[in-house]
């Protein structure tokens, strides 16, 4: 076995995302500068758009929020070395299950009921959006990349039909639900704050910023502190020794799926029950596939994945305020940077990780050899 | 079988056809060649023979083009030559057999020897020229097969034999083989031999690769021995002997026998009746095999690898159920419709060292703590992983997972003791004792133990076999497989023989020798009754 | 009655040459998969290649007023984010699948953005001229057999007055076939794609061949993208290739690998999506509404299917995804 002393923790976690994203964002910064505008002035925009205007810091973890349901989707898929990457289709069919507990009870159910039912719903029904390619490759060894590709697709198409026919309510032209009573709201945030005697501005982050909080917790539980998670982790490393060790290979795979795309699910509370108010189509709007980004800068840990979702919330706050600020560059400026930093932190991870490991192995043996004199 | 060759003396020696010299390769801290030397005359079959990781797969990787040396040189018929890729390997009139083929399932063989050396752009036009060649390859060197045929169809010996074929098409007059001879039986063993003192009459230099003794002894001219990394020494195989061909190897005088006390085989633990199984695509893997197994002895499966003995294993431990026949253990029959796997198997009593370390025994990645729980993360009553505050169902509890591995590597020497340290990175012998460690604290009933040593140094080996004895000695039954016949017929009481599948006959450890248990592996019954249920061998 | 039959034989000439509009973008890009896949690179990313070139064909056009040179510019383009993905799979042996989704996230972004920068028309480039596109040709004899019953039809409606790419794509099929079964190269490409193992011992370089893969996948996405934004359409429209990338790599799965299985399977798909665009608000007897969704749903469907085993198996190449390391 050709092993090299693997790099220090704090390295693999911290360092290498950091230069990751500092990558990303000199290659972006290149094509703002062929665009004509100043790189620097852009990123000071982005800045201020993130963090300082009012309310934009709730506007950032808003967005974060989302990140954060999905990013765990993904990790968690990812311990058993699945690619989930319908985490699209999940959210958006997870927006499905609550819509309809909403539209049900919503009328005489009190909040109290109505909100942790339609949590439960948005879960379940990502749960199955997710079980579903799970089952394939577990029983049927359907790849299951392409299988939640396919999953996107069809739960777009399935979203689209109901939204324009059966669900559509009646007055309107756009495809559609009814809105909500007031029971199916998730607290704001910032009205809880000025209750307390803060005077914090507007902003859609809501309630559902805690839940995510609370599953990022419940995810490093389950991953690193359960027998589950051992199995997930096991199958994920070495399906090889799993088999040796009794774990059923499909039935963790099936299992994982239905977590993973149970987290994807939950992301619809934020914008269903936090923001919208009722379903409106494609309100996933590529949520989905920030969440493997995220996953991945985050290195697979709730920690990174706060991290990850707290820089991509911010990057989508600031693009917003660059496309109000510029007419040159729109909100498309962040697909870019969102491309260019999974590009860095996915495939290109190994990049960095030679040149540093050098780096590290002789810092090694230079110490080595300082103790040995000194 | 020993064929030399001898050089005529007073002759004017001609150019070495391969001569390395000062070859230094390391691999990260790892020194897997230290000035290495060596020379090879023309028309020899060179040995090369040494342990497991004793540098050989990388001197000839080297001669190959696969890895580029650090330092040295390589002189082909005399010349200094470069060799940094197998283009330049090929170029020099080097071909390789690789250990694990390097062909493609599924293409024909002709497209398998075709393959970069086509020698038209169009493949039609390249196929007929290759068909051609091939021709006359087969009749020069006596080496038939069907060019038409699909690689994944043909049987391991044939498959080998395309694979010299593809040297030779390449224009190879140097042929190196690497461990040829794991994957084959004796018979085809002999073909082999045969083969190669064929090229070796028309004029072929080969460098044979190999851990075993009598191979060596029976095929070479001169051998070279590699030790860790070095070479240690270059003999006329007519004047060198077995024994000190091990000793070289090794570096002291070996312990061929380990301290092995007489056993005392008590009840019967496991009956096995009628086993079979087959393969996906049908291939029979396991025909009709019954045997018992008694506490407090150790019996031996030996075989080639292939026979069967790797899918035994994998039944008796829960793996995968039988598909016909059964098995009995503990008050319980294990067959098709009464599945058991390997956690229930487990709690019965069933511990299972398994014959793939590396994907198998360890997790990699994991830290030795987590290797540890393998097999054991489902034991909810188990208290030395679980944190009782938060119930023992679903919780684990690092800090007791770490004193668990620590205690544990403490008493069976794995080195360095330290349950943070990633499986990876124990050498191969500590790894072993890191699995042997799990699967014998748990006092099994019984021991199934699958290639203890391979890939293991010689200090571990000793240790294990002792802590196979002892756990032997306390009442446990072990079935042992090995392809290592040594390991088999130091360790075992009674010793089993398979092949194709079935047990081709039983043999007490006192009437064990290498020619009885060479013939019944290559599948020829001993006259006299091959009854394989114990006591009642005549 | 009469009239009715030939009225709804028209219909489904019509069809027919919709669908080989509709199919051309799919043919290409799924034999640009079959490429890149069977020599073992995982491509999801020709969506994003297939739009990098039509946004890039469209500009140049516009600009150069030269549908050629739109052509050559997004073919350009598509090759270098082909070596892009290349690098990032093949030497840095980076994960095959996340390679290919940045570059579709990439694409998305970088199109727009450029687009606005040079056009300043909210992403799109500015509607092209006929001159620069590539028109539709006309085959000769068209007026003189135009007449003749059945024949004519088939001859005036479907194959004629196709612009040229159309028939490129027939040609890459064509092309895919002999290239990886009667040449020598093709043989190598198959094998680093089973056993790249054997490719190396026999003193070939696996990188080289695969990059050489990955470009040939480059240039059959360009055409695809040119043809999208330049003979297709009039110009670049946001997110325009709108997951035809996605069903040619459905296609290539449904065709297991092969050219002409994958050319049949872009033909169904394409036929689906032709009648989903037709039957757009028709009502049918029995029925209703007609199922638009549902039918521009099926190739997913299909494809879904097919993987679950249900009707026959799709073997990817063995070596498929996994970096080329050697062993020690």
């Amino acid at each position: 076995m050709n092993v090299q002393k693997p790099l220090p923790r704090w390295v693999d976690i911290g360092l290498i995302p950091v230069i990751n994203v500092l990558v990303a964002l000199f290659v972006s910064g290149i094509v703002v500068a062929l665009i004509g505008e100043n790189p620097f002035v852009a990123m000071m925009v982005m800045v201020k758009g993130a963090f300082v205007y009012d309310g934009s810091l709730g506007y950032t973890l808003y967005y974060a929020t989302n990140f954060i349901f999905t990013g765990l989707a993904v990790a968690v898929a990812f311990h058993a070395m699945l690619f989930n990457i319908g985490g699209e289709g999940q959210a958006y069919l997870g927006g499905l299950g609550a819509g309809l507990i909403c539209l049900w009870m919503d009328s005489f159910l009190p909040a109290l009921l109505l909100i942790p039912l339609a949590i439960m719903a948005s879960a379940a029904f990502g749960a199955l959006w997710g079980v579903i390619p799970g089952y394939l490759q577990a029983k049927r060894g359907s790849h299951i990349v392409i299988t939640t590709i396919m999953f996107n697709f069809l739960a777009a198409s399935i979203m689209v039909s109901l939204l324009a026919g059966m669900l559509k309510s009646g007055g309107q032209m756009s495809p559609e639900t009814r809105a909500f009573t007031d029971a199916a709201s998730l607290p704001m945030i910032h009205e809880i704050l000025q209750g307390l005697g803060f005077d914090v501005a507007r902003s859609p982050l809501n309630l559902s910023f805690v839940i995510a909080l609370l599953a990022c917790v419940g995810v490093w539980v389950l991953i690193w502190r359960s027998r589950l998670g051992y199995a997930i982790r096991a199958v994920g490393q070495s399906p090889q020794a799993a088999q040796y060790a009794g774990i059923s290979i499909e039935r963790i795979i099936i299992i994982t799926m239905a977590i993973s795309g149970g987290l994807a699910g939950l992301m619809a509370i934020n914008e269903i029950l936090g923001v919208q108010h009722r379903v409106i189509l494609n309100f996933t709007s590529g949520y989905g596939f920030t969440g493997i980004a995220v996953a991945l800068m985050g290195r697979n840990h709730p920690f990174g994945i706060i991290l990850a979702s707290l820089l991509f919330g911010a990057l989508y706050q600031g693009g917003a305020e660059l496309d109000f600020e510029f007419s040159t560059i729109t909100r498309e400026m962040v697909l870019m940077i969102q491309g260019l930093i999974i590009l860095f932190s996915g495939a290109l991870s190994f990049m960095f990780q030679k040149p540093l490991q050098r780096l590290f192995s002789k810092l090694a043996t230079d110490d080595k050899t300082e103790a040995a004199h000194g | 079988m020993t064929q030399s060759k001898k050089t005529p003396s007073g002759e004017q020696p001609s150019p070495l056809a391969v001569e390395l010299a000062d070859i230094s390769k390391a691999f990260g801290t790892v020194r897997a060649n230290e000035k290495v030397n060596l020379a090879v005359q023309h028309g020899h079959i060179h040995g090369i023979i040494g342990e497991n990781g004793a540098g050989k797969s990388t001197l000839v990787s080297i001669l190959y083009g696969f890895y580029r040396a650090d330092s040295g040189r390589i002189s082909i018929n005399g010349r200094p030559v470069d060799i940094g890729s197998s283009a330049d390997a090929i170029a020099n009139g080097i071909g390789m057999v690789h250990q694990h083929f390097m062909l493609v399932p599924n293409f024909t063989v002709l497209e398998n020897i075709m393959l970069g050396h086509e020698g038209h752009a169009q493949l039609d036009k390249a196929a007929t020229h290759a068909r051609a060649e091939l021709q006359t390859l087969s009749d020069t060197y006596g080496l038939t097969v069907d060019p038409d045929s699909l690689v994944e169809d043909l049987p391991v010996g044939l498959q080998q034999r395309v694979e010299i074929l593809k040297a030779l098409f390449r224009g190879a007059r140097i042929l190196i083989l690497d461990e040829p001879t794991g994957v084959l039986t004796p018979q085809e063993t002999d073909q082999l031999f045969d083969i190669l003192n064929a090229l070796r009459d028309q004029g072929v230099t080969i460098l044979f690769i190999t851990h075993k003794l009598r191979e060596i002894m029976a095929i070479t001219d001169t051998v070279s021995v590699m030790r860790q990394g070095q070479m240690v020494a270059h003999l006329e195989t007519a004047s060198a002997s077995p024994a000190k061909l091990a000793e070289l190897m090794v570096g002291r005088k070996v312990l061929l026998d380990v301290n092995h006390t007489t056993a005392t085989p008590g009840d019967i633990l496991l009956t096995a009746d009628h086993l079979y199984c087959a393969g996906d695509s049908g291939e029979v893997q396991l025909k009709d095999v019954s045997f018992d197994l008694r506490s407090g002895e150790i019996v031996g499966i030996a075989g080639v690898s292939g026979n069967g003995q790797s899918e035994l294993l994998d039944i008796l431990a829960g793996i995968r159920p039988p598909q016909a026949g059964n098995f009995t253990f503990a008050d319980r029959k294990i067959d098709a419709t009464h599945p058991l796997g390997p956690a229930a198997l487990r709690d019965l009593g069933i511990a299972h060292v398994p014959e793939d370390r590396h994907r198998r025994g360890i997790v990699l990645n994991f830290s030795a703590a987590e290797s540890m729980l393998l097999g054991h993360s489902d034991n909810k009553g188990d208290d030395n992983f679980s944190n009782n505050w938060w119930g023992d169902s679903w919780w684990l509890d690092p800090k007791k997972l770490a004193a668990h591995c620590a205690t544990r590597m403490q008493a069976f020497d794995v080195r360095p003791p330290d349950p943070d340290y990633v499986s990876a990175n124990f050498s191969g012998g500590n790894q072993q004792k890191l699995v042997l460690a799990r699967e014998i604290s748990t006092e099994p009933t019984l021991l199934l133990v699958g290639q203890p040593t391979r890939g293991v140094d010689i200090g571990a080996i000793e240790f294990i076999h002792q802590q196979l004895i002892e756990l032997r000695n306390r009442g446990c039954c072990i079935l042992l497989v090995s392809v290592e016949l040594e390991e088999i017929m130091s360790l075992s009481d009674r010793i089993l023989v398979m092949n194709d599948g079935g047990i081709v006959g039983e043999v007490a450890r006192a009437d064990a020798d290498e020619q009885t248990l060479g013939m019944m592996m290559a599948g020829i019954a001993p006259n006299k009754d091959a009854n394989t249920k114990t006591g009642q061998a005549s | 009655m009469v009239n009715l039959g030939a009225d709804l034989w028209l219909q489904f000439i019509l069809a027919l040459d919709a669908t080989l509009r509709v199919a051309t973008p799919l043919i290409l890009c799924a034999m640009a998969g079959i490429f890149s896949e069977r020599a073992g690179i995982i491509d999801i990313s020709l969506e994003g290649k297939m739009l990098l070139s039509a946004f890039t064909a469209a500009a140049t056009a516009s600009l150069m007023h030269s549908p050629v040179l739109g052509l050559l510019a997004g073919i350009t383009v598509s090759v270098i984010f082909s070596i892009i993905h290349g690098f990032a799979c093949i030497t840095h042996r980076g994960n095959q699948v996340i390679s290919g989704l940045a570059i579709n996230i990439l694409a998305s972004g970088l199109t727009v953005t450029v687009g606005i920068a040079i056009f300043r028309q909210g992403g799109q480039t500015p509607n092209l001229a006929r001159a620069d596109r590539f028109a539709p040709t006309e085959l000769p004899f068209v007026d003189l057999v135009s007449h003749i019953p059945f024949i004519g039809t088939i001859y005036r409606e479907l194959i004629s007055g196709h612009n040229i790419l159309v028939w490129v794509g027939f040609l890459a099929v064509i092309f895919t076939s002999y290239i990886l079964w009667k040449t020598r190269f093709g043989l190598r490409l198959r094998a680093v794609g089973e056993k790249p193992e054997a490719v190396d011992s026999a003193g070939i370089s696996v990188s080289l061949l695969r990059y050489k893969a990955v470009i040939i996948a480059g240039v059959l996405c360009g055409i695809a993208g040119a043809y999208l934004s330049t003979a297709h359409g009039s110009g670049f429209v946001r997110e325009m290739t709108a997951g035809k990338g996605y069903i040619a790599l459905a296609a290539m799965i449904f065709g297991k690998w092969q050219p002409r299985g994958a050319l049949l399977a872009c033909l169904l798909f394409g036929f689906l999506e032709a009648i989903a665009a037709r039957l757009q608000g028709v009502e049918l007897p029995l029925i209703g509404a007609a199922p638009v969704e549902l039918i521009l749903a099926m190739p997913y469907l299909m494809t879904v299917i097919l993987l679950a085993g249900l009707v026959g198996r799709a073997v990817p190449p063995r070596a498929i995804g996994q970096p080329y390391i050697k062993e020690r």
